[in-house]
């Protein structure tokens, strides 16, 4: 049937018009105050400012990529046991891991925050036994461990949406072929799952590395991240649009680049895409 | 009988393609007429133009002589039955078979100008009506999910035809279904066409279909109408080589029409039943299969050996090589594959076409490819 | 294979403590009698009444579901249009369309929240506009993030729904707009239903945006729990958490219960 219909186009006009108008053109308004200065005059002096804070930079990504690399270890096994498991289990492990998505996460980090004080609970266990305190909040391990703790799910859920697609019947087949777990894994497993590892990367990579809550809350001020120096530029006592525009300009081109890297490694990617 | 819708000069064109070829048509009321050809020769296009589903580039379309290019589908007494049913999957089968009749308004009383909804009581009496006409009774509250395919495409045909449309246009209704279900549905829809006495433009690329239907058949072929006639007609006088080896099995063969009534092939003269033509002029020869008859070879106008016997139930299916040409014989004899046969017809079997008017066809269907 | 199994389900048990332990202690220690978040001195449901006697937070929860539901609503109107005008589109449109939907899905939400604080600011500054970051500026930014989700549900059903049943509606009667309401709406009416629980769960809990874009005036609740935590020492906080945590696993068992329901009944 070739004839579209061509007038049902129409009816995503509305939607066009505030995509454009607070989608599009704050993207543009971004990039016009990144290169101009209060009086709206051309510059690049806040690019080169930038520079300057190469070190959060770095410090964002390092961070970022670990949290981003623990959760895939920690995700992973999960994904495939669950996947393997009996359907009415299955059902309910989900729902077990879902539930924590749904509380918001400011009251997760804010619990992190209560069990790493010097003062709180597992310090004091640990007092029991003589050990401690460990000096826990306020560092970089704690802002990792937020990390890991609020994005896991979201590393758990499209591992598993790929992993149920592998049906046993793949595994018995390769195991029948003579091929010990160690292939099974490497030459099954592990690239039927490689659509859900790259989402998984994805929606854990993003998040963790514009986040500026956790590092607040769980690092203290003394381990700014680019979402603290970002926020500080709008909303805080430094109050420079320019230069916060420059770097979130900077941050959006920095996820471009590392999804086109994904993408490139990944040339059937979109199947696991978002839902 | 009048005509119902004429097609003038309509020509269509999708994305910079051609695809109906200023073709002109006339449909009479209460006919059931088909629409034949292979896969993208216009026919669909065709029905959707006559539907309202496809606006034509140029050229006209009638409808009981008033123009209705404009006019959009929910406005055309035109109703269509689509190829994969189109059944609405929320409803019941009484409530798609219902839906057009709840939309539909009707003169309050003969003549009056005011337009009312039909009464539900009087709808429920023309959907089961409907239903036990396309052999459903009892299906009202059916889910439709449920259904196999041939009952699905009779509530698609109830669905139709209970708005009582002036013509019903169907596309290729019958292809999802087995053999023997297609042909009980066949003898069906002629029934129901005959009893209602709505006219039916058919859409198939089964010619045997059309020929058991049809009141009459239109050919078509790469956007353009190649014949238009009785059954009988294109299957006795095809048009053209592509007619003829479209429409049944046939030998094609090329010849010489040395003069009226006479013409050569196979390396001898036959006399025939054809004139009109040039002197000398190239023909092309068809002969059906079944009005070859296989005797011993001496007694044959022209020899072969046996290539290959199928048995196809009905008959022999025999290939003969011979006289440079490959032919194709129905025979209820059996014949061992090997034997060198003749080869014998009556000059009532050789149907002679214009060769000319085929290689024109042929080089306009090639540049369109 | 038995060793195996109990290593399995050994190691889920670890996953769910760590993800659980927190959330556990919050509610433990809600109702602790003192303030203390590590010493437990006694019960007592006290915070739960300051909980529920919080002017801050109670008008903040309010205005809360508010932008919810109207952002939600719209969102939906909007993002079902939209898919529908979408999914008619040429191939060559249709992909820009959609890759410009995603964006603000892939962007890191401080930019998006940066981007629409630019957008109001300019507007009021430099247009000269009398806008205030309030309500207003909310419900519009929620509705920005949440129509992407709308069209990315209402699309795949677009996609799986037969065309010709809207022909199938013209050609028996109806016009254009009678034929959408009829039939494909129905059709795709489960991922409009989803898409709205999609937006109206985004706009509830979104933090970062809201925080961007809303003004000292008028405080979403998420932006009220951000003050709280800065403070440090109200356990309040805990009180709510759990409370949260209560409301959000019994929708969740709900939804499963029937969702399970639903299965079972289909699958004979």
């Amino acid at each position: 049937m070739k004839r579209n219909h061509a007038e049902t186009v129409l009816t995503s006009i509305p939607y066009l018009i505030w995509m454009v108008v607070f989608t599009v053109i704050p993207l543009l308004l971004v990039t016009y105050f990144a290169f101009t200065d209060e009086t709206g005059a051309l510059t690049m002096a806040n690019l080169s400012a930038v520079r300057e804070y190469v070190a959060v930079i770095f410090r964002s990504i390092w961070l970022a990529f670990i949290a981003t690399v623990l959760c895939l270890l920690i995700a992973y096994p999960l994904a495939y046991i669950i996947s393997r498991a009996p359907q009415r289990r299955q059902r309910t492990y989900l729902l077990l891991v879902m539930l924590p998505m749904w509380i918001n996460f400011l009251l997760r980090t804010y619990a992190w925050m209560t069990l790493l004080e010097n003062t709180g609970i597992i310090n004091r266990l640990l007092g029991i036994f003589g050990i401690g305190p460990l000096a826990m909040i306020n560092t970089q391990g704690a802002v990792v461990l937020g990390m890991v703790y609020n994005y896991l799910p979201f590393m758990i859920l499209p591992l598993y949406s790929v992993m149920t697609k592998i049906e046993n019947g793949l595994i018995e087949a390769a195991q029948d072929l003579g091929a010990p777990r160690s292939t099974v894994f490497s030459s099954v497993v592990l690239p039927l799952s490689m659509p859900g590892v790259m989402t998984g990367i994805t929606m854990v990579f993003v998040p963790a590395v514009s986040t500026f809550i956790i590092s607040r809350m769980l690092g203290g001020g003394s381990n700014m991240m680019i979402g603290d120096l970002i926020e500080l530029q709008f909303l805080g006592n430094a109050y420079n649009p320019n230069l916060g525009a420059a770097i979130s300009l900077g941050l959006m081109i920095l996820i471009l680049f590392c999804m086109s890297m994904l993408n490139q490694l990944n040339e059937e990617d979109k199947e696991g895409m978002i839902i | 009988m009048e005509n119902l819708i004429v097609l003038r000069d309509i020509a269509v064109d999708f994305d910079g393609e051609r695809v109906l070829n200023s073709i002109n048509l006339e449909i009479r009321d209460k006919e059931f007429i088909t629409l034949l050809g292979p896969s993208g020769c216009g026919k669909t296009t065709t029905l959707r133009i006559i539907g309202g589903f496809v606006e034509a580039t140029a050229g006209d379309i009638f409808f009981d002589g008033v123009r209705i290019n404009d006019l959009p589908p929910y406005r055309r007494q035109v109703n269509t039955v689509f190829q994969r049913y189109a059944l609405f999957p929320h409803l019941n089968v009484f409530e798609n078979v219902e839906f057009g009749l709840k939309i539909k308004r009707v003169p309050e009383s003969e003549g009056s100008a005011n337009l009312i909804k039909i009464p539900e009581a009087e709808r429920r009496t023309m959907v089961k009506e409907m239903l036990e006409l396309v052999g459903l009774k009892g299906f009202e509250r059916r889910n439709i999910n449920q259904l196999s395919g041939g009952q699905q495409q009779r509530v698609a045909i109830a669905r139709a035809l209970v708005c009582h449309p002036r013509v019903l246009l169907l596309d290729e209704p019958l292809g999802a279904l087995d053999l023997k279900l297609r042909k009980e549905m066949q003898i069906e829809l002629k029934r129901i066409q005959q009893s209602t006495g709505i006219t039916f433009v058919y859409v198939t690329h089964d010619q045997e279909e059309a020929l058991t239907m049809s009141d009459r058949v239109v050919v078509m072929q790469g956007g353009n109408i190649l014949q238009i006639g009785t059954p009988q007609d294109i299957y006795n006088e095809p048009i053209n080589a592509f007619v003829a080896d479209f429409i049944g099995e046939s030998n094609i063969v090329e010849g010489v029409m040395r003069r009226d009534y006479y013409v050569e092939f196979a390396g001898r003269g036959f006399d025939c039943v054809d004139f009109g033509f040039d002197p000398d002029q190239r023909v092309d020869v068809v002969i059906r299969p079944e009005d070859i008859d296989i005797v011993p070879a001496e007694e044959g106008m022209w020899t072969g050996v046996v290539e290959s016997v199928v048995f196809k139930g009905v008959h022999y299916e025999i290939a003969v090589e011979g006289c440079g040409h490959h032919w194709i014989i129905h025979s209820t004899d059996y014949c061992e594959p090997g034997t060198f046969v003749g080869m014998k017809l009556t000059p009532d079997d050789i149907h002679i076409m214009d060769r000319e008017l085929a290689e024109e066809q042929e080089a306009e269907g090639a540049d369109e490819a | 294979m038995k060793k195996r199994s109990w290593v399995n389900t050994g190691y889920i048990g670890l996953v769910m403590a760590f993800l659980y332990a927190p959330i556990v202690v919050m509610a433990v220690f809600s109702f602790n009698e003192s303030k203390s978040r590590a010493l437990w001195t006694g019960f007592t449901l006290d915070w739960y009444k300051k909980l529920f006697t919080n002017e801050v937070i109670l008008s903040s929860l309010g205005h809360t579901l508010l932008i919810a539901i109207i952002s939600a609503v719209i969102a939906t109107v909007i993002g079902t249009l939209a898919a529908i005008g979408i999914n008619a589109m040429g191939r060559w449109m249709k992909s820009l369309v959609l890759n410009t939907t995603y964006m603000p899905i892939i962007n890191p939400e401080i930019v998006t929240g940066v981007s629409l604080m630019l957008l109001f600011v300019f507007i009021r500054d430099r247009m000269g506009i009398p806008l205030e970051m309030g309500f207003l500026t909310l419900i519009l930014a929620h509705i920005t993030f949440s129509i992407p989700y709308v069209i990315l549900n209402v699309i795949p059903k677009l996609r799986q729904m037969d065309k010709n049943i809207y022909d199938a509606a013209l050609d028996l009667g109806c016009n254009p707009a009678m034929a959408f309401l009829k039939v494909v709406i129905p059709e795709i009416m489960p991922g409009v239903i989803s898409g709205f629980l999609m937006a109206f769960t985004f706009s509830l809990d979104d933090f970062i945006i809201s925080y961007f874009v809303s003004g000292p005036t008028f405080s979403t609740l998420p932006i009220t729990i951000y003050a709280m935590t800065r403070k440090k020492v109200s356990p309040e906080i805990n009180a709510l958490s759990t409370i949260v945590f209560l409301v959000v696993l019994g929708v969740l068992t709900l939804s499963n219960y029937v969702e399970a329901k639903r299965e079972a009944k289909t699958s004979y």
